[in-house]
């Protein structure tokens, strides 16, 4: 973008604080036979809220979600490719793929173009062999295993409240219960994240999705 | 038997009016004039076993440089007969897809994707005017980590790939296969155990290799590799001990064999 002034330079890097940014709170754990993701639905450029009811939960194949936080265009493409990829995988294995593909893929794609993306993501899903599963693709492409995920701009909000309450071998509805009220949490402190609480429970049964409009949080700026 | 080509036989692009590839046809034979090599599937993984000629007595024997059955990945082994350079490239090839496929899925590639892999490259050498087929056959042994289980396919210079039970390839396979046959390893209450399968394929090969009057004498060099659960799913070549338990057992069974027909002759 060129400017006018003499000092001004050309840049070739995109122009990242003119894009749509998912400000965000997202986050996933998982139960025995299943997972919960869970997720704000706030897009922001800059001050203006693009999209008050967003939905930050994409499916990559019928049993694996990932949850998008950065740049909403970037997330895009990223959930895109792999979406791609695992319907290859598919038709060449026959089977459905597992959630270790799903994230091996995505961090992959991250990693290989970590200086032109800014995406943070969280893969989690369910599969036969793995059983419910969850893991965290971070901005540079790292990609972990971990008994829980929360990420996104508020979830700093929400690591103390998460660490204190996560147990592991939760119900199904334990775990949906700790997911609505942590992305609350971060929705009532964090001003990048808003609007409806969006919550995906997938199992071996199917999907469920749901969702928490912002006048009905189990804590947030109306109870407070 | 084999009928001339007479001018359709040329190229590998060209169609004989009755359908056939000559060309394709030839590289089958290059395996069919070769070593007999024969894989079995157990119902605790799989064996693969070849019959190794000796080239000449001044190369150094055994696996040293002269292998025939090589390990593509940590959990996938292939042996292979007919033009041995060729089967060298199928060898790096395999290799190559183990590693990709494993790099961009961070999975294990499953021994069915492999195979069809690998018979999609072959063929694709039946296609070209300018390349050649591969006059190699080879035997996938691998373990699917999905499924848990192990698998066997032989990938053929046409580009045909197959699942089995039980197979052979190479100048014995008829006879190999006739053997195979009275295994009935295609049903359930007949498979067998890795080490009985090591067994049963030692004395295939080891049959096949007496009934050869020019073999007089020789050494029979045998290569036996297998992947199974006791091996932690990993390929490896059959420990020095249990081939020669094996090669004593096939001995003494082919003995017995011997002496019941003799039995039968003399009652008459």
């Amino acid at each position: 973008m060129t400017s006018l002034y003499a000092d001004a330079h050309v840049s070739l890097l995109p122009n990242k604080s003119a894009e749509l940014m998912t400000g965000t709170t997202i986050m996933a754990i998982p139960f025995a036979g299943g997972v919960v993701l869970g997720s704000d639905s706030r897009v922001s450029t800059g001050t203006y809220v693009a999209n008050r009811v967003s939905d930050k939960i994409a499916q990559l194949s019928e049993h694996i979600f990932a949850c998008r936080s950065g740049s909403a265009a970037d997330c895009q493409a990223l959930t895109d490719y792999v979406k791609y990829y695992l319907q290859q995988h598919t038709l060449e294995t026959g089977r459905p793929p597992r959630v270790s593909v799903a994230a091996h893929l995505m961090a992959n794609l991250v990693y290989d173009n970590k200086d032109n993306l800014s995406a943070g993501l969280i893969v989690a899903g369910w599969s036969p062999q793995e059983g419910g599963a969850v893991y965290q693709v971070a901005q540079g492409g790292t990609c972990m295993k971990v008994p829980f995920a929360v990420g996104g701009s508020g979830s700093m909000y929400i690591f103390g409240l998460i660490d204190s309450s996560y147990k592991a071998d939760m119900t199904k509805e334990e775990t949906l219960v700790l997911v609505k009220k942590s992305v609350s949490h971060a929705m009532a402190r964090d001003g990048s994240s808003g609007g409806v609480v969006r919550t995906v429970v997938v199992t071996s049964e199917g999907v469920q999705r749901d969702y928490l409009p912002g006048n009905r949080l189990p804590f947030g700026p109306v109870g407070y | 038997m084999a009928s001339s080509g007479s001018g359709y036989d040329l190229s590998a692009s060209t169609f004989s009016p009755d359908g056939r590839i000559f060309q394709v046809e030839y590289a089958g034979k290059a395996v069919d004039n070769a070593s007999t090599m024969i894989g079995i599937l157990a119902t605790d993984g799989v064996v693969l076993a070849v019959s190794k000629p000796v080239l000449h007595k001044l190369v150094v024997s055994s696996t040293g440089s002269y292998k025939r059955i090589h390990h593509v990945s940590k959990h996938v082994g292939m042996a292979s007969t007919g033009n041995l350079p060729d089967a060298r490239q199928l060898v790096s090839r395999a290799m190559e897809e183990c590693f990709d496929y494993n790099e961009f899925y961070g999975s294990p590639i499953a021994p069915m994707v492999l195979a069809d892999r690998l018979a999609a490259y072959v063929h694709y050498f039946t296609l070209h005017g300018a390349l050649r087929p591969f006059g190699a056959a080879c035997l996938l042994a691998a373990h699917d980590q999905d499924a848990d289980q192990a698998g066997l396919y032989m990938v053929e210079p046409n580009g045909a790939a197959y699942s089995y039970y039980g197979v052979a390839a190479g100048k014995g396979k008829q006879a190999a296969k006739t053997e195979l046959e009275k295994l009935n390893l295609h049903k359930p209450e007949s498979r067998v155990s890795c080490s009985d399968a090591v067994k049963q394929a030692v004395k295939i090969l080891t049959m096949l290799f007496q009934e050869q009057s020019e073999n007089e004498g020789k050494p029979l060099e045998l290569e036996v590799s297998w992947l199974s659960q006791a091996t932690n799913w990993e390929h490896q070549y059959v420990p020095k001990d249990v081939l020669e338990n094996a090669k004593t057992w096939a001995k003494e069974q082919l003995e017995a064999d011997d002496d019941d027909d003799e039995e039968e002759h003399m009652e008459e």
